[in-house]
C-alpha cells in the first residue's frame, strides 16, 4: 500500500531520467513518497531503492540524514516554529510557548485528532519578518498569539486548503521537461567531448 | 514583548524587501507582483542578457564576467569568473550546480530572488553554462522553501516551452537542460561539496578539500561549478550592460550591489540591495533609507555582521564598509549578507545560545571536533544560561573551542574593554565551517560581554564554601 502508486512510478521514472546517475533521484523520490503517504514508510524506501538501484539501507541512510523526512505518522499540518537568533530576539520562544499551550501539546508531538504536529525549527530565511513559522513549509510572518490562534482555527475549518496542501506536498506543481526540448542526461562516462557550442566557437 | 505587525514592506509579495534610491541590479522586478512570470520578465528586458551573450563566443562572455570582478555571494566572496577558470582543460562533461540551499541564520535573499524573479536566475544559469561550457545545470533549492519551488518550477516550464532552455536555445547550437532539485533540510548542504554529495543521493557531508575542489572534481567526479543564487542573478545585467556598467557601481574591489538582510532590534528590519563596497554598517543600521536605527530609541549592544557564523561586532565597528578585507581586519567577515542587531535589552548569553544550538544541531557528524565539540558547547552554554553553570564551564568552553579552532580566535576591538581586534580567519580542525561557527558566536559573546556570563555562573570560591557532610553508612 505504501509503495509508490502506478502514477507516481511514472513520475519517478521521469525524475530519474533527468539525472546522469539514478541515485541522484533518491531524495526527490523520497519526497514523492512522503507526498503520497504523509510520511516515509519502509515499503516506500524499499520501492525507491528498487527504482534507483541501490539497497534499501542506502535509501534509509540518506533519508534519515535530512530533517524534512519523517518516519512516523505526522499531522496533516506540520507547524515549524523558528527559534534561531533573529526570531529568538523578537519573541520566538514566547510564540512557541503560546503554541504549546494553545494546542495543548509539547513541541515534537501531534494533536489527538491527527491534524497538527508542532516542532521546533531552525532559521527559515525570513529573518526580517520575525517571529516566523511555517505550516507545511509555507511561511507565516510576524506571528502574534492572536494570529497563531487564527491560523489554527483556519486550518481546522479548511479555510486554508487552497493555499496549504497536506504535509508531504512540497510544490503544487512539478517541473516538466518536454521530450522534444530535452537535451538528456548522459552518464558522464559516455561523454568524452565538450559541448558543440564550445567546439565551434573561436578560441 | 509586542510584535509590530503594522510595518509591512511596500511590496507584500516580496515581504521584507524595501527599494531605495539606489541602483537595482538583481531586484529590479521586485516591484511587480507578477515579476515571477515569463510575460513580465520579457517585457522588462528579460533574456536580453542571454541574447547578447549568445552573439559572442563563450570565452568572450567568460572574459566579461572576469572583468566585472563579480564576487560570489554565498559567503566566501570568491570572484565567480576566476572560479569558472579552475575547470581542468579538456575534461568533459562539466556541470553547473546552483546553490539555493540558503539557510545561514539571518540570511534572507536567495529565497526572495527565487520567489520574485526566478527567470533572472535561470537566465544567469544559462549565461554561466554557455560561458564555461557546462553540459547540464542542477538547481538545488532548499526543501523548506515551498513557494520558491513552485515559482522556479513554473518558470522552468515556461522557459522550456518558449525555447529558452533545452535543445538549440534561441536557434543556436547552445543546448542545456536545467533540472530542479529538491533539498530535504540540512544546513550543511549549503557547503558546496556537501551540496554535491546531496545531489548524488547521499548524506550531505562535506568532502575533504584540498586537493580537489569541485571545479576540478565535483559532481560524479566531473568538473563542477557551484554558484550561489544571488551570484548567478547578477549575470543577466553583466551580459546585457557589460562589465564597465557593473564596475561603475560600488568600489573596484567590491563592485556592483549586494543584498543584505537586516533583522533583529531595528526600527525597519528589511532586505536591501545596497551599493557594494562603500556602504557602511552605520548606513545600514541607522540610515533612513535602510533599517532606520535601533527600536524604541535603545542603544546598540552588538551586531552579527555576516550571518550566524560571523564573529560579532559592536558599535566600535559601525563605520566599516562592505569590503571583505576591511571586515576581516576588524575580526569578522561579510559572509552571506545578513546583519542581526541586538539592542541594549538583549540577554547576550541567551542570544549566543540560539546560535550555538543551531550549529550543534546542524553538525553533519563527519568531523569529531564539530560533532562532539559543538554538542558540548551547546550543553555548556545552555547550562550557564539556565543558571546552573560554574566559572569552570566558561574555561571548558574555551578549551573545547581550542579543539575546533586552535590558536588565536578572531574578535572585534572594543574601546570600552580596551582590546584590539584579532583579524579573521581562524585556524580550524574541521572540513567545513559548521564547527567553527558553533564556537564563533559564543567566543564573541564571551570576549565582548564576559561580565554577563560571570553574573550567571557560580564561582569556584563559592562552590568550595558549600559544606559537604559525609555520612558514613551504619
Amino acid at each position: 500500500m505504501s509503495r509508490l502508486s502506478d502514477h507516481n512510478v511514472i513520475v519517478a521514472k521521469e525524475i530519474i531520467a533527468r539525472y546522469p546517475k539514478k541515485k541522484s533521484a533518491l531524495i526527490p523520490l523520497v519526497h514523492l513518497s512522503q507526498e503520497q503517504n504523509g510520511y516515509v514508510t519502509e515499503d516506500a524506501m524499499r520501492h525507491v531503492a528498487e527504482l534507483v538501484e541501490v539497497t534499501p539501507a542506502e535509501v534509509y541512510g540518506t533519508a534519515s540524514f535530512y530533517e524534512m523526512f519523517r518516519f512516523e505518522p505526522t499531522g496533516k499540518y506540520l507547524i515549524n516554529v523558528c527559534g534561531t537568533m533573529s526570531c529568538a530576539l523578537m519573541g520566538g520562544a514566547d510564540l512557541m510557548h503560546h503554541a504549546e499551550n494553545s494546542l495543548g501539546i509539547k513541541a515534537g508531538s501531534t494533536t489527538d485528532d491527527g491534524l497538527i504536529t508542532l516542532q521546533h525549527a531552525e532559521c527559515q530565511a525570513a529573518c526580517t519578518e520575525a517571529p516566523t513559522l511555517q505550516v507545511n513549509y509555507r511561511h507565516r510572518y510576524r506571528v502574534t498569539p492572536e494570529s497563531f490562534d487564527q491560523l489554527v482555527t483556519d486550518l481546522r475549518s479548511g479555510a486554508l486548503d487552497a493555499e496549504i496542501p497536506l504535509h508531504g506536498t512540497l510544490g503544487r506543481n512539478r517541473q516538466q521537461i518536454p521530450a522534444d526540448r530535452a537535451v538528456g542526461a548522459e552518464h558522464p562516462d559516455e561523454v568524452s567531448a565538450g559541448p558543440t557550442w564550445i567546439q565551434v566557437s573561436p578560441a | 514583548m509586542s510584535i509590530d505587525s503594522s510595518v509591512v514592506s511596500p511590496y507584500p509579495w516580496a515581504p521584507g524587501f524595501y527599494p531605495g534610491d539606489r541602483p537595482e541590479i538583481v531586484t529590479s522586478r521586485f516591484k511587480y507582483e507578477d515579476g515571477h512570470t515569463l510575460e513580465r520578465f520579457l517585457a522588462t528586458g528579460g533574456y536580453d542578457g542571454l541574447r547578447a551573450a549568445l552573439t559572442e563566443s563563450p570565452s568572450d562572455v567568460h572574459e566579461v564576467v572576469k572583468n566585472s570582478t563579480l564576487l560570489g555571494r554565498g559567503g566566501a566572496g570568491f570572484p565567480a569568473g576566476v572560479k569558472w577558470g579552475f575547470t581542468p582543460q579538456g575534461v568533459w562533461p562539466r556541470y553547473l550546480v546552483v546553490n539555493g540551499d540558503e539557510s545561514e541564520p539571518g540570511t534572507y535573499k536567495d529565497r526572495l530572488l527565487m520567489e520574485c524573479d526566478p527567470h533572472q536566475l535561470i537566465e544567469g544559469c544559462l549565461i554561466a553554462s554557455y560561458a564555461a561550457g557546462l553540459s547540464q545545470c542542477f538547481l538545488y533549492i532548499r526543501g523548506e522553501m515551498a513557494l520558491a519551488h513552485e515559482r522556479v518550477a513554473q518558470a522552468l516550464n515556461d522557459a522550456y516551452a518558449a525555447g529558452y532552455i533545452g535543445k538549440n536555445i534561441l536557434g543556436t547550437d547552445f543546448s542545456i537542460d536545467i533540472v530542479l532539485h529538491w533539498g530535504a533540510g540540512a544546513y550543511v548542504v549549503g557547503e558546496e561539496t556537501a551540496l554535491i554529495e546531496s545531489l548524488e543521493g547521499n548524506r550531505g557531508m562535506p568532502r575533504l578539500k584540498p586537493p580537489f575542489f569541485p571545479a576540478a572534481v565535483g559532481l560524479y567526479g566531473q568538473p563542477t561549478i557551484v554558484n550561489n543564487v544571488e551570484t548567478l542573478s547578477n549575470l543577466p545585467f553583466i551580459a546585457r550592460e557589460g562589465s564597465d556598467a557593473y564596475t561603475a557601481i560600488g568600489t573596484s574591489t567590491s563592485p556592483g550591489t549586494r543584498m543584505i538582510a537586516v533583522s533583529g532590534h531595528v526600527v525597519r528590519p528589511g532586505v536591501y540591495e545596497i551599493i557594494n563596497g562603500s556602504t557602511t554598517f552605520r548606513d545600514l543600521i541607522y540610515g533612513d533609507d535602510f533599517a532606520q536605527g535601533i527600536r524604541d530609541g535603545n542603544e546598540l549592544k552588538a551586531f552579527v555582521p555576516g550571518g550566524g557564523s560571523a564573529p560579532w561586532f559592536v558599535s566600535d565597528q559601525l563605520d566599516i564598509a562592505f569590503e571583505g578585507p576591511e571586515a576581516s581586519a576588524a575580526g569578522s567577515m561579510l559572509g552571506s549578507g545578513a546583519v542581526m542587531v541586538m539592542d541594549s535589552t538583549t540577554d547576550i548569553p541567551a542570544a549566543a545560545l540560539t546560535l550555538v544550538k543551531f550549529y550543534a544541531h546542524e553538525s553533519c557528524g563527519k568531523c569529531v571536533p564539530c560533532r562532539e565539540g559543538g554538542t558540548w558547547l551547546y550543553r555548556l552554554v545552555e547550562r550557564i544560561v539556565a543558571g546552573h553553570g560554574t566559572d569552570a564551564d566558561i574555561d571548558t568552553i574555551f578549551e573545547v573551542g581550542q579543539t575546533i579552532c586552535p590558536g588565536d580566535m578572531p574578535h572585534a576591538a572594543s574601546e570600552r574593554l580596551g582590546i584590539d581586534a584579532v583579524p579573521f580567519p581562524y585556524k580550524m580542525t574541521t572540513i567545513c565551517f559548521v564547527g567553527p561557527s558553533a564556537y564563533a558566536p559564543i567566543y564573541s559573546a564571551l570576549t565582548l560581554f564576559r561580565d554577563e556570563f560571570d553574573a550567571l555562573v557560580t564561582k569556584r570560591e563559592e562552590r568550595r564554601s558549600i559544606p559537604v557532610t559525609a555520612e558514613v553508612p551504619a
